[in-house]
């Protein structure tokens, strides 16, 4: 039985970076995954493939719709499927080759293989069986004073239309279809299906997305949605809200709206409606941890599950099911492990989709803060009015500050544009000082650059933007 | 961890509450023992609040805040030492798009961090200093919100660009290119919130009473003989010099005991006899005018009263007046004179009813035993409430004074 300081159980963002702060903080740390790279699903089949992709298909789309405006001709544009999923693969075995690296140099001890608990301090560790041949080896056992539960999450699979890998598919194998599908139905209006939708999109495929609920990200304001459902179809998706899909059956997607039944032909089907916790063959009722309603694995204020010395960060509790939020959960166990002051502002966590263009957001948008009956102020600005975006022909899109009308802190922002998902950074920074519009409005940024939108946008809240009306 | 409380010190019967004026220091830092926290000013004088251990503190309320005697303003946690900072509490885990909070523990003194730019722009247009406002930003940070939190509860707006009048006349405007800008013309300033209380109290004295004033003439000539033929022996007695102020304070007395209907307050349905001699002689400071009381004067020696005169009136010029030097008297003399007034007439020094003035001396030429001769005349005016002092009351009072000062032998026997 081997000893350590902390076992941490899956080696995602919330898992890896955990260990890596507690090996920082000099604690002894035990890193599982069943995967032989680290990175769970965040480097190995989700963010980071995807983002390859969607770079590489917006090039094909300049090389083939844009080019020519801008005074460069090709002959024909073709595309070579394999060596864009080589390029993407390549992309992947960097990244996660890296995190092994640094995991080695801090000398945290990684095990690949099927990780459950034998008690509240034990952990099994089933190999996994590396497929060269050799028998799987004999379980491991791992005991330590501090476990953290970072199992992350899975797609979720509609009960009446399982995956099979081939025609149904989730966002696991989107990523790497060998051919371009024909005709695609993405079930799901949210970041994973848009941005997957866009990627086969833009290679060739005709693309539907059919969401349940009347608008397409959802979590976003209304103007924003509206402007950037538009913005899709332009670009040639087809986009079905409110509409309940009931079933796929020879080739034909089912779905239902206000009483009628809508037909969707498809080759394949990319269900990407949500994703959940994933706890399976964790043993946590041998821990005794306890799971909330939703199964996520419940959790305190400071991650503390119902067992002492068990704590758990990422996908697998409550909050938003995101790379970095489950990043920074992971830091903060492990600073509270290690006896220090830790602390997550679960408040400003910023989320990106990252189509084109971008869509961002961080704290309250207009629409929830109206709904609270806040008295706000907001500020927007066209990116068609900044200078950057129209020299660089990225013109969609717009920005906008939520101010409280009295204090004129800034509550939250959202942004649709290309590069939102750098740009939300700033106003995440604004909002951690308890930054106002006004501060943003006058802090100087760069010209000429697309960053102006954010300051204008700061002006435009209390109606003193300089380059709109 | 011992976290003491800070808070308003009692100051006086008649003081409740005041105003938590300025902090100096701001929130989160580290503060020494006895170091001045502080000002809090009420009606009657600005006082200082120290710490009484030192520790980290951490602010409670925000300057400009009007406290009340024992409201806790801060508390200073004597464990804490300059760079360990308490885990901070974390939220609990929300689904997206909650409002931002963003509760802040304070981890280093915020003194040391520059202002945002809004910070900034308000604090120069509202004239309210930034270090002095506590924040409630990350570390400590003053936000935009808390300036405006403090201009708002200080409302006296100023505002350097105030706008000219544009009734100035064409004429007016072509004489002079080079006119001076709104800016030269006019400038604001702030009330500090104890003139403001001043101005209030002043106000209300005169709403309230019924307030005359009756005037008299007094040739100073025997009080200034009395002092030229034993200046050299008083000082060599008692260390400091004979002044006027022991006469007029003595001849007070005096006829106070003569006419105790000016030794008394209005109450409502109440009158309050004094019976008691604790005159207010008033002092001009930079702070404003400031009363200290010269207590059971009627028991003192000249000496004793030139004395306590002089170390009331150090006291007030150096801020070291307390409230409680400050209240309980029963009649005010103040010197206009001082300033070179002829004639004025007083206020009343609510809840007295009585106040005497006194003036420059000039030399006039008077009629005495039908010649007429050059005397040091100074004019004498008594300000009283007509609700508890009639007219024959308030002219015999003065009439007293003016007797004793002329005639310095009346004070002996009491006549």
């Amino acid at each position: 039985m081997e000893s350590f300081d902390l076992i941490v159980i899956g080696a995602g963002p919330g898992g890896y970076v955990c260990a890596f702060r507690a090996a920082q903080l000099g604690l002894k740390v035990a890193l599982i995954d069943k995967r032989a790279t680290l990175g769970g699903t965040c480097l190995n089949v989700g963010c980071i493939p995807s983002k390859a992709l969607l770079h590489s298909s917006e090039h094909l789309v300049f090389a083939r719709k844009h080019a020519a405006e801008h005074g460069i001709e090709f002959g024909s544009v073709e595309l070579d499927l394999a060596t864009m999923m080589k390029r993407k693969d390549a992309v992947v075995g960097k990244l996660v080759g890296g995190v092994g690296q640094l995991a080695k140099a801090r000398k945290i001890s990684t095990f690949v293989g099927s990780a459950s608990f034998t008690s509240a301090t034990t952990v099994s560790v089933a190999p996994a069986d590396t497929g060269d041949g050799k028998a799987a080896g004999a379980p491991v056992e791992l005991t330590a004073k501090n476990i953290v539960i970072a199992t992350g999450s899975a797609p979720v699979e509609l009960p009446f239309m399982k995956f099979d890998g081939k025609t149904v598919v989730s966002s696991d194998d989107a990523i790497a279809f060998t051919e371009v599908p024909k005709k695609l139905v993405v079930v799901g209006g949210g970041a994973i299906g848009l941005e997957l939708g866009s990627v086969w999109s833009r290679l060739g495929s005709d693309v539907t997305i059919v969401e349940f609920l009347p608008k397409i990200v959802s979590t976003y304001d209304d103007d924003i949605v509206r402007t950037f459902t538009r913005i899709l179809q332009k670009q040639g998706l087809k986009i079905e809200v409110g509409a309940k899909v009931t079933g796929f059956s020879n080739g034909i997607l089912t779905a239902e709206r206000e009483g009628k039944t809508l037909e969707f032909p498809a080759d394949k089907v990319l269900v990407a409606v949500g994703r959940r916790t994933f706890t399976d063959r964790l043993g946590l009722d041998k821990a005794g941890v306890a799971l909330d309603d939703k199964k996520r694995v419940k959790v305190d204020g400071h991650l503390k599950t119902s067992v002492a010395g068990i704590w758990a960060v990422g996908d697998v509790i409550a909050g938003p099911m995101l790379a970095h939020k489950a990043e920074e959960d992971g830091v903060a166990v492990a600073e509270w492990i290690a006896g220090k002051a830790g602390h997550v502002n679960w408040d400003l966590v910023p989320g990106v989709v990252y189509t084109a263009p971008e869509v961002a957001s961080v704290g309250l948008g207009e629409d929830a803060a109206r709904a609270q009956g806040l008295s706000i102020n907001v500020g927007k600005f066209n990116l068609a009015a900044n200078a950057r975006a129209i020299a660089a022909g990225a013109t969609d899109g717009f920005v906008k500050i939520v101010a409280d009308a009295k204090t004129d802190r800034i509550l939250g922002a959202q942004i649709l544009g290309a590069n939102a998902g750098e740009l939300i950074g700033e106003i995440v920074t604004h909002m951690e000082y308890g930054g106002s519009a006004e501060d943003l409005g006058r802090t100087i940024h760069a010209h000429p650059t697309m960053s102006e939108a954010l300051k204008e946008a700061g002006l435009a809240v209390s109606k003193s933007a300089l380059h709109s009306l | 961890m011992p976290v003491l409380d800070v808070k308003i010190p009692p100051l006086g019967e008649s003081i409740s509450s005041g105003v938590l004026a300025k902090w100096h220091v701001t929130d989160g830092t580290i503060v020494k023992k006895d170091q001045p926290l502080f000002e809090l000013e009420t009606d009657k004088i600005t006082s200082e609040g120290t710490a009484e251990a030192a520790g980290k503190i951490v602010l409670k309320v925000a300057a400009g805040t009007e406290v009340k005697i024992g409201d806790v303003v801060a508390t200073v946690d004597t464990d804490a030492g300059p760079v360990s900072a308490p885990p901070p509490p974390v939220s609990a885990v929300k689904v997206e798009n909650k409002a931002a909070a963003a509760p802040s523990a304070p981890v280093m003194s915020s003194s040391s961090l520059p202002s945002s730019p809004a910070v900034r722009r308000v604090s120069e247009e509202t004239g309210i200093d930034p270090t002095s406002v506590s924040g409630t930003g990350k570390g400590g940070r003053v936000t935009k919100g808390d300036v405006l939190a403090v201009a708002e509860a200080a409302p006296a707006s100023p505002s350097p660009q105030s706008k000219t009048e544009t009734k100035a006349t064409p004429a007016a405007a072509a004489v002079s290119p080079a006119a001076a800008t709104p800016t030269d013309r006019q400038s604001r300033r702030k009330l500090t919130p104890l003139r403001k209380r001043i101005a209030e109290r002043l106000v209300q004295a005169q709403h309230e009473a019924a307030m005359l004033t009756t005037f008299n003439e007094v040739d100073m000539s025997a009080v200034m003989a009395l002092r030229a033929k034993y200046q050299d022996d008083f000082v060599k007695k008692n260390g400091l010099k004979l002044g006027f102020m022991s006469f007029f304070t003595k001849a007070v007395v005096h006829a106070l005991k003569e006419v105790p209907a000016i030794n008394a307050q209005y109450a409502g349905d109440e009158v309050i006899q004094n019976h008691y001699y604790d005159i207010g002689v008033a002092v001009s400071t930079e702070k404003g005018l400031m009363v200290p009381v010269i207590r059971g004067a009627d028991q003192l020696g000249m000496a004793e009263i030139e004395k306590a005169i002089g170390d009331a009136a150090k006291k007030a010029r150096d801020g070291k007046i307390t409230l409680a030097d400050l209240e309980g008297g029963v009649f005010t003399i103040t010197n206009g004179g001082i300033f070179g007034s002829m004639l004025s007439t007083p206020i009343l020094n609510a809840p007295q009813s009585g106040i005497l003035g006194l003036h420059a001396i000039n030399e006039r030429p008077m009629a005495v035993d039908g010649q007429v001769v050059i005397r040091p005349m100074m004019y004498l005016a008594l300000s009283y409430d007509h609700r508890l002092v009639d007219g024959k009351e308030a002219v015999t009072f003065l009439v007293k004074v003016k007797q004793a000062i002329e005639d310095p032998s009346r004070l002996l026997l009491s006549i």
